[in-house]
């Protein structure tokens, strides 16, 4: 059930450049399950900014009450999220939008990820790990300075990483990474840019995958049909990321 | 005790609020949050004869204070509006008002025959305002004697009293108020979006892929306002006020201006129970005015 709560915040840290953590505790947290799914948050009490922001969700902890985000701090509204401390609360809607099925990864999973499309793997990590679902995670960042979490994946499983400017892992994307991996896992999951989910849907036309896709979005709940992307069902078809999705099967979508 | 009620042509409000036209779709999503019987009205997204796609992604761009945005009037079309989403309202004890666009005259009035017919439909919101279709919209809506003309077609086929949605992007605005009148409309419902636009300064391109969008949210309040000022100085048919609605203060204000209800847009993405919170708000506000009902207020700055 979606709610909406002003939640405590729990802490907040940059964890790379501009990349920040943010941890609110709060009953919405009961309502939280799949990981993917996505959270609108109120940068401000006043109307300027106006809209909402949507912000994946990095991490569960049903025994805390409470959930992460990882943002990157790069605009108006996301600065002054970044601005908020343990001494505010922060109007938040969710859980929204439907997330990866960790039911069907099969054995072995990759997890394939870009930048700020990184953060909803860890929750999908963790929840594969405990599943018994071995889990590969190759990341991509801009460079060295902007990666974030690579211990944390590390600790879950094999982690590649790759930066566009070679400061940090394998230079270029992480297509580059996959190239040199072996076809031996059963699904894929991936989040980030739309080129990079276009590339990896490509790179295996016969795996089962799941990719979560971004589109600039109004209400988040589907009700202004906004953040719609056509579909391969039909011409006619179009789908809400935010309240279909954000996450869709492999072949779906037409971005 | 507190008297919200508001009786209009066609619509026995239990209160003056109701979300405006394109920004509750049919109600299925805000239906998950809230029980849509405390509303005065629903006036739901706009019906077109035939389903439509609306326009490319990105459709909606921030604003200081506002929104732009050209969705386009995506909509399922006449049959499956008639058919799955007006009987899906239908257990909820709230009147509709039903928005109806098209692309030619013909259109509007196929719509608005079949439409009316729904029994829950209590009145029509006649489109002629919307800036982001290339073919209607805003184009019957700008020109005095076709806006009258396409007023008369559709209240000689609707069942149900018929309000005409005027654009702010207009030069005179009373005299559209005027011409739908004589036209036969039974209400007016202002003001739609201001034609905006906004541009990446790093590519110096628009950012919506229309490159113009509709103007929405607390930024066109003074503009909304005053447009129902000045028509309600011209004419005495029911208006249903609405543009940056978002608080409290913001429904007294238009009902102050003349405004006999009012619908919220834009805010319902922002705060998504925001119209019963403004039903919760309205009679402890009403009274702090010195008000015993919305009748008492409605209208004031003219009696100054």
């Amino acid at each position: 059930m979606i709610k909406q709560e002003k939640m405590a915040i729990v802490s907040q840290t940059e964890i790379a450049k501009n990349i920040f953590e943010l941890t609110v505790t709060g009953t919405l947290v009961e309502e939280m399950n799949e990981p993917g799914q996505f959270v609108h948050v109120r940068v401000a009490d006043s109307f300027e900014p106006l809209l909402r922001r949507p912000i994946s969700v990095a991490k569960i902890d049903k025994e805390a009450s409470s959930f992460t985000m990882i943002y990157r701090s790069e605009g108006r509204g996301t600065n002054l999220l970044s601005q908020k401390t343990e001494r505010d609360t922060l109007d938040v809607l969710g859980p929204l939008g439907h997330g990866f099925p960790v039911d069907q990864a099969g054995e072995k999973a990759y997890l394939i990820g870009g930048g700020i499309g990184v953060p909803p793997l860890y929750e999908l990590a963790l929840q594969l790990n405990a599943r018994g679902v071995e889990t590969v995670h190759i990341l991509g960042f801009e460079s060295r300075e902007a990666v974030f979490y690579e211990d944390k994946f590390r600790a879950l499983g094999d982690t590649h990483i790759a930066t566009v400017d070679g400061s940090h892992g394998t230079e270029g994307f992480v297509t580059h990474i996959l190239n040199g991996l072996p076809h031996d896992f059963d699904t894929y999951y991936s989040c980030g840019p739309t080129p990079m989910l276009e590339a990896v849907q490509w790179a295996y036309p016969e795996k089962k995958g799941f990719l979560s896709y971004e589109q600039r979005m109004g209400c988040g709940i589907g009700a202004c049909f906004a953040c719609v992307c056509r579909t391969t069902k039909s011409e006619t078809d179009y789908i809400k990321v935010c309240s279909d999705g954000p996450v869709f099967p492999a072949g779906v979508v037409i971005s | 005790m507190m008297d919200l009620s508001v009786k209009l042509p066609g619509l026995d409000l239990k209160n003056p609020i109701m979300p405006a036209s394109g920004c509750f779709g049919f109600g299925q999503e805000y239906a998950k949050l809230y029980d849509l019987s405390k509303l005065g009205s629903i006036m739901i997204k706009a019906t077109t004869a035939e389903m439509r796609l609306g326009n490319p992604t990105p459709r909606v761009a921030e604003t200081s204070s506002g929104m732009l945005n050209a969705i386009g009037l995506q909509n399922p079309g006449l049959e499956k509006v008639v058919d799955e989403q007006l009987p899906w309202l239908e257990q909820f004890d709230v009147p509709i008002i039903a928005n109806v666009a098209g692309s030619l005259a013909e259109d509007y009035v196929e719509v608005a025959r079949t439409i009316s017919r729904a029994p829950n439909v209590h009145a029509l919101e006649l489109n002629i305002s919307c800036p982001n279709v290339k073919q209607g919209g805003i184009t019957f809506g700008t020109d005095p004697k076709v806006a009258q003309e396409l007023t008369r077609m559709v209240k000689d086929v609707s069942d149900v009293p018929v309000y005409v949605k005027l654009s702010p992007n207009v030069t005179d605005v009373v005299q559209l108020a005027k011409a739908v009148e004589e036209g036969g409309a039974d209400g007016i419902t202002m003001i739609n979006t201001l034609l905006g636009m906004r541009l990446d300064p790093k590519t110096g391109r628009p950012v919506i892929a229309n490159i113009t969008g509709g103007l929405s949210g607390p930024a066109i309040k003074p503009v909304a306002l005053r447009m129902v000022y000045e028509v309600r100085r011209h004419t005495d048919l029911p208006i249903i006020g609405m543009g940056g609605v978002a608080e409290v203060d913001d429904v007294i204000d238009f009902l102050s201006a003349g405004a006999n209800a009012v619908a919220v847009g834009t805010a319902n993405f922002v705060n998504p129970f925001v119209c019963p919170e403004l039903i919760e708000k309205l009679p402890e506000r009403l009274h702090e005015l010195g008000y015993e009902s919305v009748h008492e207020l409605t209208g004031r700055s003219h009696r100054l």
